[in-house]
């Protein structure tokens, strides 16, 4: 699971309050850093949909805290470097083994070689 | 696939029926790997997706990720949902680009709101229609795919599914659940007057609504409106009582070279030689 699926994610177990079930906690057991071809364009197009602060709070909990501003600067998208550290931590760094847990309702959701395990129970469906 | 005798929402569910050797067939069978190639190449021109600019697309039911393949060769990236963990083995020994999720999509889609460019499916969206626990209910999973999926999607974009519909009461209660989420748009059916080659792509808009693209092949189905009457230099043609021409003739050669086209079969050009006998001397 790359940290971008992480930041789109959220808990989808029934009863939540509107809004809820983000972000989910990562307990990892094992990451890894997989080279991705950088897109400029593309991660300028995904500055905006990300909620910042648990970006920087994945990638601080993975052990990957790799120079992020606490806020993306107004002119980011001329800022290469910016965009090349954000590539890097949103498509790069891929949890293998771990856990997804629901900061509402406790859930935890496993990982297993790269894919989180959504599937829900009927009594949660 | 549709073709093969029964279908295989009626075999069991899908977490089951595609286990590993059903999996492996989307690697090592090439016929279904050209299908599935063929449709995603084809919902992907659907999507109507902007030349320039990289988006990030959601693939459900996405398999062993062959129509991700297709994504990413456009430049796109996506990441993939699928209810088979012997499906997403493959997609991992594929190797494929984009990120893969286990998950029911009839419990809906797990994502944070307007955060896909677009949505494809292929041959996914009718496993739905069935009820393989007892707490299942289809119209109401169905509809809360929809509704959670249109809340996925920002706002200007297109999910595109292709899906392989039973009959016609399936067809339109898909419709009627889509529509009710909030989707515009409709059913574009390519080669309708082929039972082989004939495809279903439920086109759904998110708020702007586009005008509905036209399915392949469908240019000499429709009862286009003709305001005046057309020209033409060809010959009535002679045809017995039944309203059939004389087998073997000219004419008859051409109607069944017409009726393959539209079909979407290839077919050779229609030319002076068309149907002429072969002299002695040949």
């Amino acid at each position: 699971m790359k940290l971008l699926t992480h930041n789109l994610l959220c808990s989808n177990v029934r009863g939540l309050r509107p809004g809820g079930g983000f972000p989910l906690r990562i307990q990892a057991s094992d990451v890894c850093v997989r080279p991705v071809p950088f897109n400029a364009a593309f991660v300028a197009r995904l500055v905006p949909r990300l909620r910042w602060a648990a970006l920087l709070e994945a990638a601080e909990s993975l052990g990957h805290p790799s120079e992020l501003p606490p806020e993306p600067a107004p002119d980011y998208e001329g800022d290469e470097t910016f965009l090349r550290r954000v590539h890097h931590v949103l498509l790069e760094v891929e949890v293998l083994e771990g856990f997804l847990q629901c900061p509402d309702s406790g859930r935890q959701f496993p990982i297993s070689r790269g894919i989180p395990n959504m599937l829900l129970s009927e009594e949660e469906a | 696939m549709a073709g093969s005798g029964r279908r295989p929402e009626h075999r069991g569910p899908p977490e089951l029926f595609y286990d590993e050797t059903e999996a492996r067939k989307y690697t090592q069978n090439s016929r279904v790997v050209e299908i599935q190639s063929q449709m995603s190449e084809r919902a992907v021109e659907l999507l109507g997706l902007p030349q320039d600019r990289p988006c990030l697309l959601l693939d459900v039911g996405c398999g062993s990720g062959l129509s991700g393949d297709y994504i990413s060769e456009e430049g796109h990236y996506w990441i993939g949902m699928d209810i088979s963990p012997a499906m997403l083995d493959v997609a991992v020994e594929r190797e494929v680009e984009g990120d893969l999720l286990l998950a029911d999509v009839g419990d809906g889609i797990p994502f944070r709101p307007g955060m896909f460019d677009g949505c494809i499916s292929i041959s996914a969206v009718q496993w739905l229609c069935n009820a393989d626990k007892k707490s299942h209910s289809p119209p109401k999973r169905l509809y809360r795919f929809f509704s959670t999926l249109y809340t996925a999607l920002a706002r200007g974009s297109r999910a595109v599914l292709q899906l392989y519909p039973e009959n016609s009461e399936q067809l339109e209660l898909i419709t009627a659940q889509a529509m009710r989420a909030g989707f515009t748009g409709g059913m574009v059916v390519d080669y309708p007057n082929s039972t082989k080659a004939k495809k279903f792509f439920l086109c759904l808009f998110v708020g702007a609504s586009g005008t509905l693209p036209k399915g392949l092949g469908t240019e000499c189905a429709d009862g286009e409106e003709v305001h005046q009457a057309k020209f033409t230099n060809e010959r009535t043609r002679f045809r017995n009582a039944k309203g059939k021409s004389v087998k073997k003739s000219r004419d008859w050669i051409l109607e069944k070279k017409e009726r393959r086209r539209r079909q979407g079969k290839e077919v050779r050009a229609d030319t002076k030689y068309t149907g002429r006998k072969r002299r002695p001397r040949f």
